[in-house]
């Protein structure tokens, strides 16, 4: 039997975390296959058949899957499941949303956001805000897993020659429709698949005072992150959260700025390579994670060190 | 329409939670507990729908041993109009607790089934998803607004790009992310009036659901602790730092 992993993307190119959880499906076996649901989505097909380790691409093109809505999405997980041992999915909100879903019309207990795997049937998965790492043995015959996309590498791309497939659409529960996104517009990298990552909190003060933040960030091509606080006060979008309830992410160097360091917060970032903090508070929290700890005030320390980084 | 909300009885989360030393759980013993923070809010939202006159009722459920009681006292303080104690001691898992959530909105006959997010002691964000797939209803999950139009629901959801609306028919499943309102606190006066409120006690075979987990946790494990760091006097150290030491820029 195989493992089957649900694609997350867009109608047009996958989401990266999908590569993650390919990385994942192959830890628990050699035969992988991917689904790709979605309404014209012949160039996601593709980018999938070419991922290495992937044997099949099953495609599932039909207009009932364009916005990708669980009430839609979980009957066809559903009806596919049968012909796996594992069906997973990356934790981005897409892949949360809708696994769960497609468990109970399964009666199987998902187990969510791992970060490793220890056999077929155990795996480890972070729990209490990360404080805490659960060991869990599922006792059932089919697993449905999200995976967290920074506790394993990204597969490989160019290599793969899959086979495609495609599969009959399935009953879909009515009563949802989809309106209207706002999604962020940016240049820079994307949060969760960052190298360097500039986050600020509410010690940045301002939505205007948060150019600061960008400006390092351009400076050092990284992305740009930000603490609850920050969302709340509307100095950034929501998408820009890093912690429990937000986004997890694992860079080789995170800069937290006027960010504390609150459990929920270290949730999301304490796995970074090399951690800095700048906190005109000296006992702040955030300087028990940080590798290199700077106390000053931001307004001061972020100009210095831009022009540090243009030198 | 009758609206039921799910609370659930967790750790405080100011509390710095400790694994215990032979690895089978959490240190309880003298913690704080609170309502989960998301239920809080998903409470919060069903008590203004009654007070603008949309919902008539609110149901509070929350699940697990008799101490839950508690919780579901401060959800009558903050609101609530009766309270549902689905009493156990087994180690109950989203997959039952779902269940039995879909049971008892089927039988309170509720219009808007109201659940956190996510349990901030779990962190499974599951719950709500498998009550809908369950009862078969349309779901809103993530939500940082929602309206009620005539027999549907326009809701707002925090997705990873940005944020999603949707059109929702009634009934539905939805859950409250962190922005979606600002709860209350409970007031002395209404702390007083709960302790008069309705709160019926069922057990998981009432509902004719097995609680028993599928999971089994096999242990719990602190997670690696970070090496200390050390402080750096200015900008130039620093730079110097993350270029020669940690080789990062
Ligand atoms: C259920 C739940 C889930 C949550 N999930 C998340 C989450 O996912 N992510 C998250 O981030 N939070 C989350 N929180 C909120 C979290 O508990 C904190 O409230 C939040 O992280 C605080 O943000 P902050 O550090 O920016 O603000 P504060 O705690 O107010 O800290 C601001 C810091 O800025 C410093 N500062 C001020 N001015 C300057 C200056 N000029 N120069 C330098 N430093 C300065 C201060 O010394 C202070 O340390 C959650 C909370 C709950 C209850
Ligand atoms: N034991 C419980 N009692 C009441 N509600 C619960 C319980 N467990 C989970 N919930 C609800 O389900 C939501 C999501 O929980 P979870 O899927 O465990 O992250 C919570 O925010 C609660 O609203």
């Amino acid at each position: 039997m195989a493992q089957l992993v649900l694609a997350d993307h867009d109608g047009v190119t996958l989401r990266p975390a999908t590569l993650n959880t390919v990385t994942a499906a192959l830890a628990l076996g050699p035969e992988v296959h991917i689904l790709v649901a979605g309404s014209g989505v012949g160039s996601v097909a593709r980018e999938a058949a070419a991922i290495n380790g992937v044997s099949k691409v099953l495609t599932c093109d039909d207009e009932r899957y364009r916005h990708l809505l669980p009430e839609a999405l979980a009957p066809l997980i559903a009806s596919v499941a049968g012909r796996y041992t594992h069906v997973l999915a990356p934790a981005t909100t897409f892949g949360k949303n809708v696994m769960p879903r497609a468990a109970a019309l399964l009666d199987v207990a998902p187990i969510s956001e791992i970060s490793a795997v220890v056999d077929a049937s155990t795996f480890v998965r972070p729990v209490y805000a990360g404080n805490a790492l659960a060991t869990v043995q599922s006792a059932d015959a089919l697993k449905l897993i999200t995976v967290r996309g920074t506790a394993f590498d990204a597969a490989g791309t160019g290599a793969g020659s899959a086979s495609l497939e495609s599969v009959p659409a399935a009953d879909a529960t009515e009563g949802a429709s989809w309106l209207s996104e706002q999604m962020t517009q940016s240049a820079r990298p994307e949060l969760t698949a960052a190298k360097i990552i500039v986050s600020g909190g509410r010690g940045v003060g301002s939505r205007e005072n948060f150019a600061l933040i960008e400006a390092l960030a351009d400076a050092l091509n990284a992305a740009v992150g930000a603490s609850r606080a920050a969302v709340d006060a509307g100095f950034v979008p929501n998408d820009y959260q890093v912690g429990q309830t937000g986004k997890i992410v694992a860079p080789s160097l995170y800069i937290a700025c006027g960010i504390s360091g609150a459990i929920q917060h270290l949730a999301g970032m304490k796995d970074s390579g090399v951690i800095v903090a700048i906190n005109k508070d000296e006992e702040a929290p955030i300087f028990q994670v940080a590798d290199y700890g700077l106390v000053a005030d931001l307004n001061k320390a972020i100009p210095e060190l831009i022009d540090a980084l243009k030198r | 329409m009758k609206a039921m909300v799910a609370v659930k009885r967790v750790i405080d989360y100011n509390v710095k939670i400790r694994v215990r030393s032979d690895g089978s759980g959490v240190e309880t013993a003298g913690v704080k507990m609170s309502m989960n923070p998301f239920d809080e809010i998903a409470l919060e939202e069903a008590v203004r729908l009654k007070e603008a006159g949309t919902v008539s009722e609110v149901i509070a459920v929350s699940m697990g041993a008799s101490a839950c009681q508690e919780t579901l006292r401060t959800a009558l303080a903050v609101g609530a109009d009766r309270a549902i104690l689905v009493e156990t001691d087994a180690d109950l898992q989203p997959l039952a607790v779902s269940r039995m959530l879909s049971v008892l909105a089927k039988r309170e006959e509720v219009s808007l089934l109201f659940l956190g997010k996510q349990a901030i002691d779990d962190d499974a964000n599951q719950t709500g998803q498998m009550a809908a797939g369950f009862l078969g209803w349309p779901q809103g999950t993530f939500l940082s607004s929602l309206k009620v139009d005539g027999t549907h629901l326009v809701v707002e959801r925090e997705v990873d790009g940005g944020l999603e609306s949707l059109r929702l028919a009634i009934p539905a499943v939805l859950t409250a992310d962190l922005r979606l309102n600002e709860p209350r606190y409970a007031s002395l006066p209404n702390i007083m009036k709960a302790k008069k409120k309705p709160l019926e006690t069922v057990t998981p075979a009432d509902l004719g659901v097995d609680p028993a987990p599928r999971l089994k946790v096999l242990s719990l494990a602190e997670p690696p602790a970070r090496a200390g760091g050390i402080r750096v006097p200015d900008v130039a150290t620093l730079v110097a730092k993350l270029h020669s030491e940690a080789k990062v820029i």
